[in-house]
């Protein structure tokens, strides 16, 4: 018999079993190394991608994930016949493998970028980039991201 | 999981309490006194250093603007204020000297609208409280806190000494446990630092956005699992004015970047 | 209301390669965070920026979810003559902020 206002034993069971599979279910499903490959294909199709020529620059330790410094340059003389038209930022761990797309002219000057991205863990950030003439490049670099002490969200 | 390793650790600073180590100390002393900055990775040093990219620097911005401007027809902040209030946020908090009641400068600035601009008070965390917040304490970046607990302030900042040093919370901690008798020591990822409010209203990383020193003190009492006090609470002002008085000369960093 | 803060050198020599930097508030809110009661918080991001100089794009960069809150990009352009620079950034929902800059090249 229930008493009115009073949860029974599988009503417990039901809620505490709930909130723990909420509690232990990652909101996103998180990004993978083959996430990141796939992203890397729509952007660029099936092209050989060489390693080179491309730089990327973070901080060995991130303390917070919410806003790790990013620099990524790309070695070219950004001439009208010799330049870098676009440099993806890709993830193999954030819950989406693409962070960021820069479009570069001959008028850049310099194909260097900075701005401040978000890592949903200790990862190794891939930038590819896409020349005049078609050939790729790419470069990586390793952060680590650490837990806060006292999480409060 | 996360939650869990936290409680872990938490508890693992407790029971150092429960040891009594002998180099335990119940004050911080002058020579040691260090500001949060002192905590941070170098990165996150030269982003509060960067005079443009400092995110903080938005809501100095439009506090400024703010500062100037007339809303409804009634005098702006500047039309009073005309030389700026240069090392007035340093004073803060501070007894009202009509009413006898203990002002942060977020309430300063409320009385200022509701008493003689005949405009609304801001609600703590709007943009807009922030950025006049934010700007005023940067026209008092590079001075110490310089606040009077003497007369009338005198009750309140006993009462925030006791706030300080009370055991709070499931986890039963006070602030003292970490930020003077633990500052130094790893707690997950971080360095627990000395708990100085002299950088805010500072761009927390975790927050990806300006805050109030109150917000602070309401994740730090969420933080060991304390209800926190609501925002503009009397209790946390006698906190602000007894941070300021512990921080004893350390300069004011306003907007500062934390983690 | 946006704040923007922009950073562009008032003068620079012909064919210098001038570094610029572009600051603009706002939360990127990522879409992947939830609210106290559970609840997803929708996502609202800036999706796009444009950087053109005279009517020509320098440079312009496509954002997802994971740039910061408060988006900052440092980049480059080669000056050649004097003219004003144009900043542009485009939400998901279509909604632009501008600014703009002048660069005298002496």
């Amino acid at each position: 018999m229930n008493k009115p206002g009073l949860l029974d034993r599988r009503q417990v069971l039901t809620g505490v079993g709930g909130a723990i599979a909420i509690a232990a279910t990652p909101l996103p499903a998180f990004a993978s190394q083959e996430d990141l490959d796939r992203a890397r294909r729509e952007l660029f199709g099936d092209r050989l991608i060489q390693e080179g020529r491309v730089t990327v620059k973070l901080p060995p330790i991130a303390e917070n994930g919410f806003s790790v410094p990013l620099n990524v340059s790309v070695e070219s003389p950004m001439v009208a016949d010799d330049y870098v038209k676009r440099v993806a930022i890709l993830s193999p761990r954030n819950p989406l493998p693409n962070i960021a797309q820069f479009h570069f002219t001959p008028q850049s000057g310099k194909a260097v970028v900075a701005t401040r991205i978000r890592m949903s863990g200790t990862q190794a950030i891939q930038a590819v980039a896409e020349m005049n003439d078609g050939s790729l490049w790419s470069g990586s670099m390793e952060t680590v991201v650490t837990l806060a002490a006292c999480v409060v969200l | 999981m996360i939650r869990a390793s936290l409680l872990l650790c938490v508890f693992a600073i407790s029971a150092c309490q429960e040891a009594a180590q002998p180099s335990q100390q119940s004050a911080l002393t002058i020579e040691e006194i260090r500001s949060g900055y002192t905590f941070l990775t170098a990165e996150t040093q030269a982003l509060q250093d960067d005079p443009f990219a400092n995110p903080g620097l938005l809501w100095v911005d439009r506090g400024a603007e703010l500062f100037q401007s007339t809303i409804a027809g009634e005098a702006s902040c500047a039309s009073c204020h005309e030389e700026g209030l240069h090392g007035v946020a340093a004073t803060y908090p501070a007894v009202d000297e009509s009413s006898g009641v203990l002002l942060n400068l977020e309430g300063r600035i409320n009385q200022c609208r509701t008493q003689h601009q005949s405009l609304d008070a801001l609600a703590y965390e709007s943009e807009e409280l922030l950025a006049l917040t934010a700007y005023i304490f940067n026209q008092s970046h590079g001075l110490p806190a310089n606040v009077d607990i003497s007369g009338p302030a005198e009750a309140a900042y006993q009462r925030g000494y006791d706030y300080f040093q009370t055991r709070r919370g499931q986890f039963n901690l006070s602030c003292q446990h970490c930020h003077t008798e633990n500052w130094g020591k790893q707690l997950r990822g971080d360095t627990i630092s000395q708990g100085h409010g002299n950088g805010f209203p500072a761009y927390r990383l975790e927050w990806q956005s300006l805050g109030s020193l109150q917000r602070r003190l309401r994740d730090c009492d969420t933080g060991v699992r304390a209800e926190p006090l609501p925002f503009g609470d009397p209790r946390y002002i006698d906190v602000e004015l007894y941070l300021a008085a512990r921080s004893q000369g350390l300069a004011l960093e306003s907007p500062a970047v934390r983690r | 209301m946006a704040s923007i803060r922009l950073a562009v050198p008032k003068t620079a020599q012909s064919g210098d390669i001038i570094e610029i930097k572009a600051l603009i508030q706002h939360e990127m809110e990522s879409g992947f965070r939830r609210g106290s009661r559970g609840e997803v918080i929708p996502r609202d991001i800036i999706v796009r920026f444009e950087c053109s100089f005279e009517g020509v794009q320098i440079f312009a960069a496509d954002f997802h979810p994971a740039i910061a809150a408060n988006p900052l990009l440092t980049f480059h352009m080669r000056a050649e003559k004097s003219g004003r620079l144009l900043f542009e950034w485009t939400d998901q929902n279509g909604e632009t902020w501008r600014d703009s800059a002048d660069l005298e090249v002496i």
